[in-house]
């Protein structure tokens, strides 16, 4: 088992190498830097003056170089302006460029400053990564056990009305994008206007003036049953289709498998045979699926993040993309890359754990 | 608390199917399976159920378990299980019978075990929900019953996973759980069906006493007659949907009553049974489909002794046999046949001279490597498929090559082909070596020369492509002819070849019955003038009736085209039918070789012997030494020291100083070309007596 985990941790390393390796290409195309001088220097220099900022500000010389220094395999650049004020990548504003190291990039745990918010970057990922992982903590709690349930309940008998409605009603919601369902959910439920909250105000039944808040921005201090409902099962919804419905065709194929006949005709009852006998074959296979949807819910945060106003890491990465801020965007692709990878890893490990006849060497 | 019906007075039979009659239903139409089926099981009795593929045994099996599935309906008849009618139970009275009063043995054990479950869960289960008892003492119970069914350290088999056993274990595991509430009645749907020979043999030895032990009767399904013969007293025959004949296994086997029993038993290769002189005679036509079935009598169109205007007049009903052990049989001209008539006179064939060596390997060697993680890594093994295996094939002769799975018979039939290339050794075909040459690297001649016919004819053919297209397919790759015409026209020639309707060549594969495709892939093989052919098991997933009529049709050829068949087989009845000289593998190695009459005759090697002892002949004049090989064949991947076969065989003690453990045997000749593998000394050899006995008549 450990060569496999190291050899796994291995493959991280070098796609995050890669992938980071093309977004910084990206990012610091010529035209990408001359936005990005506009927005921090002014919008009405001249390209001489753009030119010099680039190459001022670090941005010149070779890609390699610069994505060198990014790694922190390169020593950081040093230059003194034309007032005998010496900046560089690695000295900060105001201190001492005399004690300042050679080498600051990301092996020095250093992960620049983001030129939009300001600040660090590692203050501004930590902080989006803490609020986007309540969000999906409380998506997965009420994704998965939702959605294995429906689907073993319309898997364990084929063609039943049971199982047709309930295929049914995994369709529709995997058929509908966040960006529908969270514009429906916030018009039916949380608005003063339209939809059920006016009514149930009127009846006196909730004391506010929406059912739900319309904008999780709240939440981000102080997570409410009124403010969060509504992200979260705007996220969840379109993954419970989606499992349900995988585990429903893991569910019905167990339900054919000969040992199931064995187990029915020695007499053990429905509900038992579907407990004891079904239950674990069946979750073999979604079990890897659980495991994908959380890359992909990084995928539906961005979204649902937005829409609700909510300033997590999806929110995060909108912004660092509209802004062109390079070492944001940069942190965000390692986080990402870094996801991906480790519930793979999980997946597979856990998956010798359901299936007895799959041995890690 | 137990779930037994105790109200039941034993001297009435324990199971009576009355005019049992079982429909499918689908969108289209009402498909009837079993028609007006009767039969009658007496406690203490084994009853076994005979016909081919899709006569409806293993329905009448699930009937009597009420597990139809969703299409499936029993539209009349009884059946009477300890005088209460199962037909008309709910579900939880089945449930209580099921499993506690009734249980069942599968064709798979390996697909009939849950994988994500440990045997004795799986085991402990049953006593569980039947009689109420506490875990701790099922396990115990499971545990005493591992041991019944002669497993070897029943302490780690009940907490392993079914796919830690060997494919005989899991069997027995299945076996063990069937008798864990001691039923009284068990169902054996084809349980020997996916194993090899000699585990089969053993299979076999522990149902028959565990029968006796408990007293439990038995509905054992088989398509196999020799088995039928060794496990039980009655027989029922069964012809597309209905009983034709039942009676005393003995009474049916030697006086049977019905043209389909008797056009049955003329079609297996019985002991005395030649492809020169006592050719088999095969069941003209095909198995009708069961909408398809012809007025009166199911076998009329099949049958010799079909009288228009008699026999497909009306539905024919099953007739009492007088003075017969409860014989009946289904057939209107049973009391004017002449049933001791010898069959329509055989057509004598001549003998293929046997020609100039076309193949010859010398030493080769075949081993794989394997790694044993599941993500790769770990340490790497070699699996010895092929160790040392010399012989020659001549021209026009038929070599068997014979051995259990995983002996190394397709590995050696791949390296001749060339899908895998000899680690060492040579390989000399007409004169040229191949032994290291890929198959993509040979020249189109070499190839078209080296054929091979499949053991799954199911498998084997494209199914989006017609039959004729196939076979046009194979001609092009071949460099045969000069145009679409002229394949054309060599491809009807083909399925003339293989006496298939030239209206076949428009035919798409699902619409071929089985014997039909193989048919296809004879023809398939012999495109390009094939000189050496092998053939993997050719007939073993084909029906008893259809399996003659293919092997005849391989003779045919062989006698025409000259051709050398290598013939891979685990069926020693039919290898010594039709073979001129026998191989014996086992674990890679050849442990005998010779002619056909001197594998089938002592000296044996001990392996041989066994094999041969385990094979069921359904003769009631061949009396059989029974040798039950103990254990499993060991794995490939880590063979014994010494010789392959010592840790099962029953000479060793005979051998002194441990030579068996130590040392590999050499082949030595015994007389005659009769080459043996064994230490056994020369006079022990000598003292060997025949394995069958076939009794004057």
């Amino acid at each position: 088992m450990f060569p496999f985990v190291l050899r796994r941790l291995g493959l991280m390393l070098l796609t995050a190498f890669v992938l980071t390796f093309a977004v910084f290409c990206l990012t610091n195309l010529q035209p990408n830097l001359e936005k990005l001088a506009r927005s921090e220097g002014s919008v009405r220099m001249s390209d001489d003056a753009i030119a010099s900022w680039i190459v001022n500000n670090g941005h010149g010389g070779s890609m390699l170089n610069r994505y060198g220094e990014w790694l922190g395999v390169v020593p950081g650049w040093v230059r003194t302006d034309d007032k005998g004020v010496t900046r560089g990548r690695c000295i900060a504003d105001g201190s001492d460029p005399a004690q300042a190291a050679t080498y600051c990039g990301i092996l020095q745990g250093n992960w620049g400053f983001s030129t939009f918010a300001k600040v660090p970057v590692t203050t501004v990922l930590g902080r989006s990564l803490g609020h986007t992982g309540w969000l999906m903590l409380a998506v997965m709690l009420v994704m998965v056990p939702t959605s294995l349930f429906l689907g073993v309940l319309s898997g364990m008998r084929e063609g039943s009305r049971t199982d047709r409605v309930l295929s049914t009603l995994a369709i529709v919601t995997t058929a509908t994008p966040e960006y529908v369902s969270g514009v429906i959910f916030v018009a039916l439920l949380a608005s003063a206007t339209v939809g059920v909250s006016p009514h149930l105000n009127e009846w006196g039944w909730i004391s506010d003036k929406t059912l739900f808040q319309g904008t999780a921005t709240s939440a981000m201090d102080d997570i409410t049953w009124r403010n969060f409902t509504l992200p979260v099962m705007t996220i969840a919804l379109y993954g419970i289709g989606y499992i349900a419905r995988m585990t429903r065709a893991s569910m019905t194929e167990v339900m054919t498998q000969q040992y199931i006949r064995t187990a029915r005709l020695k007499g053990v009852s429905f509900r038992q045979v579907v407990m004891k006998h079904a239950l674990r074959n069946a979750l073999i296979a979604p079990f890897t699926v659980i495991m994908l949807q959380f890359p992909w819910l990084l995928n539906g945060v961005v979204i649902v993040e937005t829409l609700f106003n909510y300033k997590g890491f999806g929110w995060t990465l909108v912004q660092a993309a509209g802004n062109n801020d390079i070492n944001l965007l940069l942190a965000c692709s390692v986080v990402a890359v870094f996801v991906v990878l480790v519930t793979q890893l999980i997946s597979d490990v856990g998956y010798v754990f359901l299936n007895p006849r799959i041995r890690l060497a | 608390m137990s779930d037994k019906i105790t109200d039941w007075d034993p001297s009435t039979p324990i199971l009576q199917i009355e005019n049992l009659s079982i429909s499918f239903f689908t969108r289209m139409r009402e498909i009837p399976a079993v028609m007006d089926f009767s039969c009658t099981v007496r406690a203490g009795e084994a009853m076994g159920l005979v016909g081919e593929s899709g006569c409806g045994k293993s329905t009448v099996a699930l009937a009597v378990m009420r597990d139809l599935g969703k299409n499936g309906r029993i539209t009349g008849g009884r059946i009477l299980f300890k005088s209460r009618d199962l037909t008309t139970m709910s579900d939880e009275e089945l449930r209580h019978i099921r499993g506690s009063e009734i249980a069942m043995i599968y064709q798979e054990p390996m697909a009939s075990l849950n994988p994500a479950m440990k045997i004795g869960a799986q085991l402990a289960e049953v006593p569980m929900i039947h009689e109420g008892m506490a875990k701790a003492d099922a396990w115990a119970l499971a545990r005493q019953i591992v041991a019944d069914v002669r497993l070897p350290d029943p302490d780690r088999i009940i907490n392993s996973y079914p796919h830690q056993l060997s494919g005989g274990q899991q069997q027995r595991i299945v076996i063990a759980m069937a008798l864990m509430s001691k039923p009284a009645l068990l169902i054996l749907d084809e349980p020997t069906t996916a194993l090899d020979v000699t585990v089969e043999a053993g299979i076999v030895d522990l149902v028959k006493d565990l029968g006796e032990k408990y007293g439990t009767s038995m509905l054992f399904i088989s398509h196999n007659l020799g088995l039928v013969m060794d496990v039980c007293d009655r027989i029922c025959v069964m012809y597309s949907g209905e009983a034709v004949e039942t009676g005393n296994v003995t009474e049916v086997f030697d006086e049977m009553r019905h043209p389909y029993t008797q056009a049955l038993f003329r079609s297996i290769p019985l002991p005395g049974a030649d492809k020169n002189s006592r050719p088999l005679i095969s069941i003209p036509g095909n198995f009708p489909l069961p909408h398809e079935r012809p007025p009166g009598c199911n076998f009329g169109p099949r049958c010799d002794y079909f009288e228009k205007g008699r026999c497909d007049a009306a539905d024919v009903a099953m007739d009492e046999v007088p003075g017969g052990d409860r014989h009946g049989t289904r057939c209107l001209k049973w009391r004017e046949i002449d049933w001791t008539a010898p069959p329509a006179a055989r057509v004598a064939k001549e003998k293929t001279p046997i020609g100039k060596v076309v193949l010859k390997m010398d030493d080769l060697k075949k081993y794989y490597s394997v790694s044993s993680g599941a993500f790769g890594g770990g340490n790497k093994k070699v699996v010895k498929a092929n160790e040392t295996l010399s012989f020659e094939a001549h021209e026009g002769e038929t070599l068997a090559i014979v051995g259990e799975s995983g002996c190394g018979k397709s590995t050696f039939a791949k390296v001749l082909m060339g899908l895998e290339t000899a680690t060492s050794g040579s390989i000399m075909l007409f004169d040229e070596n191949v032994q290291s040459t890929p198959i993509q690297k040979r020249n189109t001649d070499t190839v078209s020369r080296v054929q091979m016919v499949f053991q799954n004819p199911f498998d084997t053919l494209n199914p989006s492509m017609n039959v004729g297209r196939q076979i046009i397919r194979a001609l092009e790759i071949f460099k045969y002819g000069n145009s679409d015409q002229e394949r054309h026209n060599r491809m009807l020639e083909l399925l003339d070849l293989v006496k298939l309707p030239r209206a076949f060549a428009d035919r798409m594969p699902r619409q071929l019955s089985g014997g039909q495709k193989q048919r296809v892939g004879i023809a398939r093989a012999f495109a390009g003038g094939a000189k050496v052919v092998v053939a993997d098991e050719p007939v073993s997933a084909l029906d008893v009736s259809v399996q003659a009529a293919v092997t005849d049709l391989l003779m045919d050829i062989q006698r025409e085209n000259k051709t050398t068949l290598l013939f891979i087989s685990h069926d020693l009845s039919i290898v010594r039918y039709l073979s001129d000289r026998v191989l014996v593998m086992y674990l890679g190695h050849v442990v005998e070789t010779g002619t056909t009459d001197q594998v089938f005759a002592p000296p044996y090697h001990p392996y041989t012997e066994a094999l041969l002892s385990a094979v069921p002949i359904a003769d009631t004049h061949v009396t059989r030494q029974r040798i039950v090989l103990e254990g499993d064949i060991p794995s490939a991947l880590n063979p014994p020291p010494g010789c392959p076969f010592q840790t099962r065989c029953r000479w060793k003690s005979q051998v002194p100083d441990g030579l068996c453990d130590r040392e590999m045997p050499p082949m030595r000749d015994v007389g005659g070309g009769h080459q043996i593998k064994c230490h056994l000394s020369a006079e022990i050899l000598a003292r060997m007596e025949p394995v069958i006995k076939v009794a004057a008549e």
